[in-house]
């Protein structure tokens, strides 16, 4: 431990030195921007030879999901990348690998969803893929995005889980910027994920039948057992999360406190604007204001536990979501909500629509939500009813 | 048939099924509404049934007819449809 280097390295790159360390046996992506830097790259160190995995070029995403379905079934250690409109060309096999308890590892360098066209970055892609049985995790810098992915194989593999596992990094903000981050070799990482075997991979030797045909009689029983199994996986993400810490010294948690203690008022984030959220929390508090900063660590399953004790005391919830849930408001805050909904005490819960399509969010607008925010509360107790509001738009 | 007895802690990781060729015992013939009934006397024992059968349950018997098996035989009506000679005609199944 402590012998790893600091890089410059882009997103997508770390994102490639993590699957080459994991030693993928498979790669099955195709290239959408702004994920095309992380399939480039493992292209070029198959071809080079620094990866000895077998590099399939596909004429589609939902080609790429149904080869890493293949490859999965028969015992490989498989990796596929997207975004956007590619994550949703793959949506109708994405629920393949998580009802065969198959543990193919994607990242997906979140981007808006058409139309109109757009390259940039929101959470759109992923909020449409929460419900399907994936493990969904977010990076919120390079470092974070290689880590993520690295621990992502570990936590998928391990015999008890065997679901596949998604790390979201934030398309350009984390894929295409160049930060310094501290990377381990192959010495040291070895070891960290270990061997796997897949309790029912493809052999001639004993034949198995997958992805069976489920008349009524059966199917609801098998949505059951995925459910329950489902359900067993937090404990293993947090153990590879903890082993990974005390071999590398940096620690993940599924929700992650920034100057939380004694806060008032507590703003939630998910992905990279976490990090201008930071700055604008460093700032309220200077003025002396009781506020905190709460980040989703992980998406899938939801971290109803941690979640609720990360707002203990809070008195103002504010959520950011970078996706609209047409007719709804935003799909984080409405599951924020819920996971509140049974508590005795629990603080109000506004929520904000921003940062759509790649559009910044400075940290006047993190300022800006928290304040709205105070004076929508105080409209909520006058028992006025409050909308979601996007920050950020012209009339 | 044994699978409407199994609970969902019965099933294998990922509703895997470890018996090869199990799909055979699927009763498929519970499906059918009308089944196939033949006049072998007008029947040239061409095979088209047999042929066009998208259930692939028609048997030739040692004379040379056809016969649908019915454990698998959906009655879809397809063989009537296809008979050249009209030696199939669908029947109403009745319950018993």
């Amino acid at each position: 431990m402590k012998k790893e280097k600091v890089v410059g390295l882009e997103g997508s790159f770390a994102v490639s030195e993590a699957v080459r360390m994991a030693n993928a046996d498979v790669i099955a992506a195709y290239p959408i921007t702004p994920q095309t830097h992380i399939v480039e790259r493992l292209s070029e160190m198959v071809a080079e030879g620094e990866l000895d995995a077998e590099f399939i070029c596909v004429e589609s995403e939902h080609s790429a999901m149904s080869a890493c379905v293949g490859a999965s079934a028969g015992g490989a250690r498989v990796f596929t990348c997207t975004a956007g409109q590619g994550l949703e060309l793959m949506h109708e096999v994405l629920y393949i690998p998580s009802s065969m308890r198959l543990p193919v590892v994607a990242v997906v360098a979140n981007r808006a969803l058409s139309a109109p066209l757009s390259v940039w970055c929101d959470h759109s892609d992923m909020m449409a893929v929460r419900d399907i049985g994936w493990i969904q995790m977010l990076a919120e810098n390079n470092q974070q995005a290689f880590d993520l992915t690295l621990c992502a194989f570990r936590i998928a593999e391990d015999n008890e889980v065997l679901f596949p596992t998604m790390v979201h990094i934030d398309g350009f903000h984390l894929s295409h910027v160049i930060e310094d981050m501290r990377l381990p070799d192959a010495e040291e990482v070895a070891g960290f994920i270990p061997d796997y075997k897949h309790p029912f991979a493809l052999d001639p030797d004993k034949p198995v039948s997958m992805g069976c045909y489920g008349p009524p009689f059966i199917y609801p029983e098998t949505k059951r057992a995925q459910e329950v199994a489902f359900e067993k996986v937090m404990p293993k993400i947090l153990e590879t999360w903890k082993v990974f810490g005390d071999r590398f010294g940096r620690y993940y948690a599924p929700v992650e406190k920034y100057r939380m203690g004694d806060a008032k008022i507590a703003l939630l984030t998910m992905g990279s604007y976490s990090e201008t959220a930071m700055l604008a929390i460093d700032e309220l508090r200077a003025k002396g204001e009781d506020v905190g900063l709460i980040r989703l660590r992980l998406w899938r399953p939801f971290p109803f536990k941690e979640f609720r004790e990360a707002v203990k005391g809070v008195e103002v919830l504010v959520v950011l979501d970078r996706c609209v849930s047409f007719g709804m408001g935003g799909p984080v805050c409405s599951e924020v909500k819920s996971a509140l909904y049974d508590q005795q005490k629990k603080p109000h819960v506004v929520g904000f629509i921003g940062g759509l399509g790649g559009r910044d969010i400075p940290i006047e607008g993190f300022e800006y939500m928290i304040q709205s925010a105070l004076e929508k509360v105080k409209a909520i107790e006058r028992g006025e009813e409050v909308e979601t509001e996007m920050i950020g738009i012209r009339e | 048939m044994g699978g409407e007895k199994l609970g969902w802690k019965d099933l294998e990781l990922g509703c895997v099924v470890t018996e090869p060729g199990s799909a055979g015992e699927y009763k498929t013939g519970d499906w059918r509404s009308e089944r196939p009934v033949r006049e072998n006397e007008k029947c040239i024992k061409c095979g088209i049934c047999y042929i066009y059968c998208p259930e692939a349950c028609i048997e030739e018997t040692e004379d040379g007819f056809f016969e649908a098996n019915l454990y698998y035989c959906k009655g879809c009506g397809i063989c009537a449809h296809e008979c050249p000679r009209g030696v199939i005609t669908m029947v109403e199944e009745v319950e018993e």
